[in-house]
């Protein structure tokens, strides 16, 4: 390892890193504004000079300098600040100085550095150059007059988001930043760009004006927008939730986040339900909390359990979840299911986690995709998968739907007919996958949430095993989930118990009579016109599907409004925080369950957050590794028997909308428009 | 003011462009300098064909070259407006590059130009002013589309202009009684054995 000396101070560094890192190891802040951890290396701002023993009696980017052993460098000579001063000065040149009236204010980089090397006065006299505003989309507003060229928004485009479509067009003073043909950008990711741009030229288009950052109260949460749990920070100002920015977390979501996970907050504020209702004839009328128990009470008491079924949600934590299972196994009854879309999984936990969690995405060195569209479904990992393609040496495949995946994929074949060549080692792949130290099978609910999905999941162990996939050192199956809940449901038991009836046969049931209540906790990704005359109970957040059908509804919080857990498709247990409270009458939701139980005379034996949580850990010891992600329990599961040759379909068909926050969100519906109205042009 | 306009609106669109048969056969001569995979590198020489084909390259020019050179369409836009020899608008048959380069301009270049600007009507001629086009020991300097002119003042760039005019395509070079950039008038030195 190479010896370098930093400011007087010696040090022992990694070879092969810059003088840059060297720097930040040492403690030091090196200031920079093209420089990014997660992008190919530029250098093209000289922000980040510093002065180098041996070598040219001149500064030099730290960002471009590899460290050498022996080096000397020296970060706070009187030349490295004349020279950063002289940096800045230019930069400003051309920038608006428009603060005051800029997004970035509070939290930008130029201001900053600006603060440390700017000069007090502008020496420059004559105009400033005027750049036209570009457009980008419903999400990332523009001002150009502000960009500094530090190209981070190109190379994210490029190398992460696997979209080229922004670049520099022009040289010198006629540099611009721009798509130069007008068009929205066609990522999920777009909203990173914001997060990249140093200073004010992207901003958020939805946030804009709406508030500065130091008003703000920042909360650590989890995302619960699609499955991957991306680690996320909610603003709120007041009990309104501003905006979401990523937390990093290089085990999940790096430093990234999708434009869902970021725009679809003011999903948050449309179609609330703020107070129980309860159906008078054909009508929902307003309830008091007793008045809704009370309905519930006089319905249920007295019913045999085996009549009454329960569906959790795709976005419930677990709290809510033990609370209701708790609840059904009191009231009697076997009917509970958390699968809304019929996934084949209930088998030891490793059948139903994306084993090598994502960072075996980096290691894995042949990839089969089965039944999964990734960019739809969690366009962030499939960030990680495109990073994996671009680092090379990887071959990729797919089994199921033809999408344009943002890296290049060999399309094997369809549906199941296909899997079972592979798994019989009759395609070009199988030796591919063969050959692969570190084969990775991510198999999607696309192929699983069918008729033949328990047989299509015994094929994909089987070619997992086959592969020898499976051993000490790596587990290459993953399963990608769609729901946030999904992975916590499974762990918690939230699958029919003996003779219990999963979502279909609870439909069934309805219709034939057999079921009379149903308690829908968030569910709304089900058929509801096939509830029969049931009598159905609807505890969630929003008046989407589920509440429109119900007879009774609780109004439960959204994941920014409760403390709760989710399990992710890793399997990696992590906690939500509450960001704000639920509005009017709303309540977390175990602490409903809990309330309910005491009035349905089965008072659960938890009253404070912090039981409810013992009960997680004595229900599943998973639930007491919080953030950790363990290798899980294989065995078998699937059931091998016959399949149908129906394509595999995504589970996502849009991806801007796929829960009730989303779907009542306007900013997803105008970034719907925008992406139909490019693919009509293209 | 200035502003800076990379994609002019205004500029006429082309709907379709497609390399002729014999334009074609050089773009593929262009390619197969480079290894396999890396025909990306041929972009500023198709360009450049395009350009020669073309007159000037409109967008779906360069859109054609990316398709061909297996680019994204941004990467070809980049190149095609850093250099200034890819003309984004119409011109006029003979581009009137004239230099106005501190060299150039001490010899006479404001009268160049005037005599330029002068015949420039977008159809036969176009003019740009352009910095220094590397000729400056023959300054003042025009280039013509592939020429250059040189050692000009009003009333030969009249006369050079006049020729185009007619239909004639004038001797390139100076336009003195001299040999490239030998003395006016023959040696001067170097005259014996
Ligand atoms: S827009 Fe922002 S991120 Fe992009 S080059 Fe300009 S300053 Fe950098
Ligand atoms: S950070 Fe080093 S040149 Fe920009
Ligand atoms: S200054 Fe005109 S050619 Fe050099």
């Amino acid at each position: 390892m190479p010896k370098v000396k930093i400011d007087g101070v010696e040090l022992e560094v990694p070879a092969g890193i810059t003088v840059l890192q060297a720097c930040e190891l040492a403690g030091l802040e090196i200031p920079r504004f093209c420089y990014h951890d997660r992008l190919s290396i530029a250098g093209n701002c000289r922000m980040c000079l510093v002065e180098v023993k041996p070598g040219p009696p001149k500064p030099q980017a730290s960002c471009a300098l590899p460290v050498a052993d022996k080096q000397e460098i020296f970060t706070q000579t009187p030349t490295v600040q004349k020279a950063r001063k002289g940096v800045m000065e230019f930069l400003l040149i051309n920038h608006p100085l428009d603060c005051p009236i800029c997004d970035q204010g509070g939290e930008c980089d130029l201001q900053d550095q600006a603060m440390a090397y700017g000069f007090d006065r502008s020496r420059y006299h004559e105009n400033k150059r005027a750049v036209p505003d570009k457009e980008l989309g419903p999400l990332v507003k523009t001002s150009m007059n502000r960009c500094i060229h530090c190209t981070r928004c190109i190379r994210f485009a490029t190398e992460v988001a696997g979209v080229e479509q922004l670049g520099a067009t022009g040289r010198g003073e006629s540099m611009e930043v721009t798509t130069y043909v007008e068009q929205a950008l066609a990522t999920e990711l777009s909203g990173n760009l914001v997060d990249l741009c140093p200073v004010g030229a992207l901003t958020s288009k939805p946030y804009a004006f709406e508030a500065r950052s130091w008003e703000l109260t920042k909360t650590e949460s989890v995302d619960v927008l699609d499955a991957l749990g991306s680690n996320i920070r909610i603003d709120t100002r007041g009990a309104q939730v501003m905006r979401v920015l990523p937390r990093l977390n290089d085990d999940v979501n790096e430093e990234w986040i999708s434009d869902k996970t970021r725009h679809a907050i003011d999903g948050l504020r449309h179609q609330r339900l703020d107070r129980p209702y309860v159906r008078k004839g054909n009508k929902l009328v307003e309830a008091t909390w007793d008045e809704a128990f009370g309905a519930i009470a006089a319905k249920l008491n007295g019913m045999e359990g085996s009549k009454i079924a329960a569906i959790a949600g795709d976005q419930c934590d677990a709290e809510s979840m033990i609370a209701l299972k708790d609840l059904l196994t009191a009231l009697g009854s076997p009917n509970i299911d958390c699968r809304q879309d019929g996934a084949k999984l209930d088998g030891p936990r490793g059948s139903y986690i994306f084993n090598p969690g994502v960072r075996g995405i980096d290691q894995a060195d042949a990839i089969l995709l089965v039944g999964t569209n990734p960019r739809a479904e969690s366009p962030v990992l499939n960030a990680r998968i495109r990073k994996r393609y671009v680092h090379g040496n990887v071959a990729i495949a797919s089994i199921g739907p033809a999408e344009d995946l943002t890296y290049p994929v060999v399309r094997l074949g369809a549906g199941p007919a296909t899997l079972r060549d592979l798994v019989d080692g009759k395609l070009d792949f199988a030796q591919k996958l063969q050959g692969a130290k570190h084969p990775l099978i991510i198999v999607g609910m696309g192929a699983l949430s069918r008729e033949d999905g328990a047989a299509v999941l015994a094929m994909a162990r089987e070619l997992a095993e086959k592969l020898n996939a499976v051993r000490e050192d790596w587990n290459g199956f993953a399963v990608l989930h769609t729901a946030a809940a999904r992975v916590g449901g499974l762990d918690l038991g939230l699958v029919p118990g003996e003779g219990g009836r999963d979502v279909a046969g609870i439909l069934e049931g309805c219709q034939k009579k057999e079921i009379e209540a149903v308690f829908l906790l968030a569910a709304d990704e089900i058929d509801t016109t096939k509830l029969g005359k049931a009598f159905v109970i609807y505890q969630g957040h929003h008046g989407d599907a589920g509440a429109h059908r119900a007879d009774v509804i609780l109004p439960g919080a959204a994941y920014t409004e409760k403390p709760g857990i989710y399990v992710n498709t890793e399997g990696r247990v992590q906690v939500g925080r509450r960001a704000g409270y639920p509005p009017g009458d709303a309540r977390e939701d175990w602490a409903i369950l809990r309330a309910l139980s005491e009035r349905l005379g089965k008072t659960l034996p938890y009253d404070t957050l912090h039981q409810v949580r013992s009960r997680l850990v004595a229900v599943n010891k998973v639930f007491a590794a919080i953030d950790q992600q363990a290798p899980a329990a294989w065995g078998p599961f699937g059931k091998a028997g016959a399949t149908t040759d129906v394509p595999f379909k995504s589970a996502v068909a849009n991806f801007y909308m796929t829960c009730p926050i989303s779907r009542a969100s306007k900013i997803m519906a105008d970034c719907m428009a925008s992406r139909s109205h490019l693919m009509a042009a293209e | 003011m200035a502003m800076i306009t990379a994609d002019p609106k205004d500029v006429p669109q082309v709907a379709h462009f497609s390399f002729t048969p014999e334009y074609m056969a050089k773009v593929e001569e262009q390619i197969a300098h480079y290894p396999p995979g890396r025909q990306a590198s041929a972009v500023i020489a198709v360009l450049d064909l395009a350009q020669r084909q073309h007159g000037w390259l409109p967008r779906a020019a360069m859109n054609e070259v990316a398709r061909i050179l297996d680019m994204a369409p941004i990467r070809v836009y980049e190149v095609a407006t850093f250099y200034t020899m890819f003309q984004l608008r119409p011109k006029g048959k003979y581009l009137l590059q004239v230099c106005t380069t501190t060299p150039c301009w001490l010899r006479g270049s404001d009268a160049v130009m005037k005599a330029c600007q002068h015949a420039a009507d977008g159809e036969l001629f176009s003019v740009q002013e352009v910095e220094c086009l590397g000729g400056c020991v023959n300054a003042p300097v025009v280039q013509i589309n592939d020429d250059f002119y040189e050692d000009l003042d009003e009333a030969s760039m009249n006369k050079v202009l006049d020729a185009f005019r007619r239909g004639e395509t004038p001797k390139p070079g100076p336009q003195v009684d001299r040999q490239t950039s030998a003395p006016e008038g023959g040696l001067t030195t170097l005259k014996g054995e």
